[in-house]
């Protein structure tokens, strides 16, 4: 790649990386762009099931005209659709399937990523900011895989990829790989390590990510 | 518990609910919103009252209202600030209302918990974060876990979509959510729903909360919000 990915390039290679039949939670912001690029079977259907945590497996697209009904919304409150096969629960098994570690992958979205896996999504902690934190620190710890999705760098060009988060934390050592517009990164054990580069060198990368970086 | 008694308005079957009173109030966003009842309980006035709910109201309608009738002294909720929670926001910033902020699945499964007489319970979710300090912690099978305490209800409030006579419920959609727990963790569970039906007409094999439940059931007029209210 010649140039850094867009928000839809980067959730089109995201959806290539999760796995035919995988239940899968995809973040509200972002991550729900991956939704349109998720593996098919071979008739077409989708070979992903959506878990969203209001209480549904089999999510379908977000509705259109006629379609729209109050009562079946995604996490981000959207009005969505159900699939063949679809089930409702409530509230209390939706996040068993989380901490149970029933859901294969969720994909969230970051303010920070540390080099160990620890991630904060869920408030700058400025005290002028109203806190608020769903079901992320649930899906963080619960996930088998914790895929983040989001910019390498803030407006400001720091790196967001950093060896200790300086927002408060969603959940420690639990993101497994972090999918950005500049490259994407596997947590390891020993270290972490860069599976691909977009519009970037490995050097330039290196240069201005303050993490140590296996090639 | 006795059985649930059918009332004929919203307003007989919030009545008698005291000052200070801790309401749970179903709903993911306005999806499973109580509306008729929180409506009726704005009539009937308690003040400094408790709401645990999953979001802080939303819009002008539902929780949002009674938040700005200014009967509310705290929430606990896990999503109080959203695009559309003015309300809460206002409030918040005023130093007039408490927030206890609870990870989604702690809150429901703290209230899971009181319904099924758990003491309390050691839980995965936000060790090392913020939302866990100062609570006890321990080392199991080479994990940490926080110790989590339930949520007790004195009322609980909740829109279902039939019930029968006996207080059976069955929901909609992912207008579930809460109510099925809320339902047992109150000393006193009111619900509205879109239809009363003779018993024998649920699915026994289909009934999502048991009739043990549920105390006071109220039939109301079709869901009065829309999508775009959602947002």
């Amino acid at each position: 790649m010649t140039s850094p990915l867009s928000m839809d390039e980067l959730a089109a290679v995201i959806g290539r990386d999760i796995p035919a039949g995988s239940y899968v939670n995809l973040g509200i912001g972002q991550p729900t762009k991956i939704a349109d690029h998720l593996p098919a079977d071979e008739d077409g259907n989708p070979a992903v099931i959506l878990h969203t945590e209001n209480g549904m497996l089999g999510m379908g697209p977000a509705a259109v005209g006629d379609e729209i009904d109050p009562d079946l919304t995604n996490a981000g409150k959207v009005p969505v659709t159900e699939l063949a096969g679809a089930a409702y629960f409530h509230h209390a098994d939706s996040f068993a399937m989380m901490r149970g570690g029933h859901l294969d992958v969720c994909v969230l979205g970051a303010y920070q990523v540390s080099a160990r896996g620890d991630l904060a999504n869920w408030h700058t902690g400025k005290p002028e900011d109203i806190p608020a934190v769903g079901g992320a620190m649930d899906l963080a710890i619960g996930a088998r895989d914790v895929y983040v999705m989001m910019s390498l760098f803030t407006r400001n060009g720091d790196a967001k990829l950093v060896p200790e988060c300086s927002y408060p934390l969603t959940g420690v050592a639990c993101v497994s790989r972090v999918y950005s517009d500049y490259a994407v990164f596997d947590i390891r054990p020993d270290g972490v390590r860069v599976l691909a580069t977009y519009g970037i060198s490995l050097a330039e990368l290196r240069d201005r990510v303050p993490v140590k970086l296996l090639g | 518990m006795s059985r649930a008694q059918v009332h004929q308005t919203a307003d007989q079957a919030v009545a008698g609910i005291e000052d200070g009173s801790v309401i749970l109030v179903g709903g993911f966003g306005l999806a499973g919103m109580p509306f008729e009842l929180i409506d009726a309980l704005i009539r009937q006035g308690a003040t400094d009252l408790t709401i645990v709910s999953n979001n802080a109201g939303n819009g002008d309608v539902g929780l949002a209202a009674l938040l700005a009738a200014g009967q509310v002294r705290k929430v606990v909720c896990s999503f109080p600030r959203q695009a559309d929670s003015w309300v809460f926001d206002g409030l918040y910033r005023a130093g007039k209302i408490d927030l206890e902020l609870v990870p989604q699945g702690n809150l429901v499964e703290r209230m899971r918990a009181a319904g099924a007489g758990i003491g309390a319970f050691y839980c995965p979710t936000a060790v090392g974060t913020p939302l866990a300090e100062g609570k006890e912690t321990r080392e199991i099978d080479g994990r940490i876990y926080v110790l989590e305490y339930p949520i007790k209800g004195d009322y609980a409030f909740i829109s279902a979509y039939r019930a029968d006579t006996l207080g059976n419920l069955v929901y909609r959609k992912t207008a579930r959510n809460f109510g099925p727990v809320m339902a047992t963790a109150a000393t006193t569970t009111i619900v509205q729903v879109s239809e009363i039906v003779p018993v024998g007409t649920l699915d026994p094999e289909a009934v999502v909360t048991p009739s043990i439940y549920v105390d006071r059931i109220v039939a109301v007029q079709g869901r009065q919000y829309t999508v775009e209210g959602a947002r």
